[in-house]
């Protein structure tokens, strides 16, 4: 993998990325089954993404594609094996203690679950000035509780005195991640990583919840981190996207290429499963067959070969068995990038 | 001090602060924890206002020898010792010390198995493997010999009697906590927590504590009734505080006495019985709480 940044021709020359994640591994111990003896899961097996200020960058895959083990070691809530994630500057993996507990103002998270990632016994304006009050903000309490209401009114919870004064658990799913976003937001963070902010919410609460994350990128110049399984929703939201498959980035690029002119097969395939109104698209579905394998037994040469349609199709070439395709550009106008050996690449 | 309610998104006990009165109502509703309640608060009369109604002073001996082992009379309710004592002011004076041995080695053991138990569950690693190798080593050894030998060692005082139960009755509660702390750590609003910065001091302190509390109190409950039999048992065999008669003690004299033999039964009855009574009752409360914290445990 090359851990040199890309430059989007969407990003002028002189910024910088963000945020730089190179070749990140996120390694698990897990028993096996026989219960003899333990193995290795790779769940994220060299992964490099770039993260431009104010920009939204989606990491799309299925469950066990290692996006949110992307999420939790950028936020360091799980150690890297090995890799650099240097957020402005600083290399973040070897950080510890107060160095880190610095930096954590500028990196927050919205969680998936806003039932379970809200303290039950706290009110709601303790949960929102909790990042206020960790990291000694604001001069008294009093202060601290008038930045609360402003960002409870700012996250769309009016009247927001009377909403203070409710536990969370009192509150519905979708404000109840409209208080995560506002605590989230307090701090005025560089980034925010998302781990499927919306997926737990009624369908009618998302368009809501995510409007009120691009005014919040429209406000503050917040970069998301977007984690998401929905690749019609990272279509919608990001400015690019990273599909994601058993630990790798398999394909990247803006979302107009990466929906309209899908490279790898794998991308392929969920582009043709996204429910479309047209009743043409459907005769072209590419439904996968099998699971994702298991992290710990990562398939020889390209990991995606044992469901890959083209493997099939080229009559089972000996390079997709022996060989792991690398991220190569596909075209020298843009930053699409795709990782299968029978893609045309102009690297 | 905590009630429960079962949150909407999942089947965990969601914990919420509420006075200590809807705690005594849920147990007073139990059937069970009822009667362990009526126990306690008996006894609780008997310890705390017994005394300063019926003073017991242990050198208001008896004259001569007709004076011992007299059975129940008008004048000594429950009879005399063999000291020519008033068996019923002993009595009483002996609940009051068994309740504080028992209830001051209960904290002890809870301070030490809860904070280890945290401590444990929280940080993992090497400091969980080093800390349960421990925990584990102090439930394997039988208890009551090590008791024997420390109470013989130490000497025969309260505070000691207090401190060697404690120290060897938290590894229960240490066990029980750190497996709850092990799911708590797991939990979205901990890593939420430290995504914010907060150090892990203020994660325990604030969003893993409070969440076990429920538990330790059920436990604590149970312990006190583990450490006041461990009392008794320590005092029987002739290692407690012989300035500080409690209810172990009192057998103990009642058996070396030969006053078991004689069948000077108020001698040897009320105490016997004050233990069966309290021990009870705690264990009653304790598990009637268990049930009302963990739904789970119903029927069993």
């Amino acid at each position: 993998m090359t851990a040199e940044p890309i430059r989007p021709a969407e990003h002028p020359s002189d910024r910088l990325p963000i945020l730089s994640i190179e070749d990140l591994h996120v390694e698990y111990k897990v028993k096996n089954p026989n219960g003899r003896g333990k193995s290795i899961a790779r769940a994220v097996d060299g992964v490099s993404l770039s993260l431009y200020p104010g920009e939204t960058l989606a990491v799309v895959g299925e469950s066990g594609s290692g996006k949110t083990s992307i999420a939790n070691a950028v936020m360091r809530l799980i150690d890297a094996s090995s890799g650099r994630i240097v957020f402005d500057g600083v290399d973040l993996v070897p950080l510890k203690g107060k160095q880190l507990r610095q930096l954590r103002p500028r990196l927050q998270m919205i969680f998936q679950d806003p039932f379970e990632s809200l303290d039950p016994r706290m009110s709601v304006m303790d949960t929102v000035i909790e990042p206020l009050v960790i990291n000694g903000i604001g001069a008294s309490d009093a202060d601290r509780r008038a930045l609360g209401l402003a960002a409870l009114e700012r996250a769309g919870l009016t009247p927001a005195d009377r909403i203070a004064r409710r536990f969370t658990h009192e509150l519905s799913g979708g404000q109840r991640q409209r208080v995560a976003i506002a605590a989230a937001m307090i701090l005025e963070p560089s980034i925010v990583v998302a781990d499927e902010p919306v997926s737990m919410l009624d369908v009618s609460l998302r368009a809501g919840i995510l409007r009120l994350m691009a005014d919040m990128r429209d406000r503050l110049g917040v970069a998301y981190l977007f984690i998401t399984h929905d690749l019609s929703l990272a279509w919608m939201f990001a400015d690019r996207i990273a599909v994601v498959y058993l630990g790798r980035v398999v394909e990247e690029g803006s979302p107009v290429e990466l929906i309209n002119n899908p490279q790898h097969p794998y991308t392929k395939a969920l582009v043709s499963v996204i429910p479309v109104p047209e009743t043409a698209a459907t005769a072209n579905r590419t439904v996968l067959t099998g699971e994702i394998p298991n992290p710990t037994a990562i398939p020889v040469g390209c990991r995606f070969h044992p469901r890959c349609p083209l493997y099939r199709e080229q009559s089972e070439p000996d390079v997709c068995r022996t060989h792991d395709p690398m991220l190569m550009r596909t075209s020298t106008q843009s930053v699409h990038r795709a990782a299968c050996h029978f893609v045309a690449t102009v690297d | 001090m905590m009630t429960f309610e079962l949150s909407a998104s999942d089947e965990s006990t969601v914990v919420q602060s509420t006075g200590l009165s809807a705690m005594l109502r849920s147990i007073w509703a139990d059937r069970l924890g009822r009667v362990g309640l009526i126990l306690l608060a008996v006894t609780a009369v008997v310890a705390i206002v017994g005394p300063m109604i019926f003073p017991f002073d242990p050198t208001d001996v008896g004259s001569d020898a007709s004076t011992i082992l007299q059975p129940p009379s008008s004048e000594h309710w429950l009879g005399t010792d063999e000291l020519g004592r008033d068996v019923f002011r002993e009595f009483i004076a002996g609940a009051r010390i068994s309740l504080f041995v028992g209830i001051m080695a209960t904290l002890i053991s809870t301070v030490i198995g809860a904070g280890i138990g945290i401590v444990a569950g929280y940080f993992r690693g090497p400091l969980d493997t080093t800390l349960m190798s421990a925990t584990d080593f102090f439930l394997v050894i039988p208890a009551l010999p090590l008791m024997i030998a420390m109470g013989a060692i130490f000497g025969q005082n309260l505070v000691i009697i207090i401190l060697v139960i404690g120290l060897l009755s938290w590894p229960r509660t240490a066990r029980i906590v750190r497996s709850q702390t092990l799911s708590l750590r797991q939990r979205q609003y901990v890593s939420r927590a430290k995504s914010l910065g907060a150090s892990d001091a203020r994660i325990i302190r604030r969003n893993v504590a409070p969440h076990v509390m429920q538990l330790i109190v059920a436990n604590t409950i149970l312990v006190v009734a583990g450490c006041i039999l461990a009392e008794a048992t320590l005092s029987f065999i002739g290692l407690g505080d012989p300035d500080r008669i409690s209810w172990g003690s009192m057998l103990h004299f009642a058996f070396v006495s030969g006053a078991v033999g004689l069948g000077a039964w108020w001698y040897f009855l009320p105490p016997g019985l004050g233990i069966l009574v309290v021990v009870l009752g705690f264990t009653l409360v304790g598990h009637s709480f268990e049930r009302i914290a963990n739904p789970r445990l119903k029927g069993e």
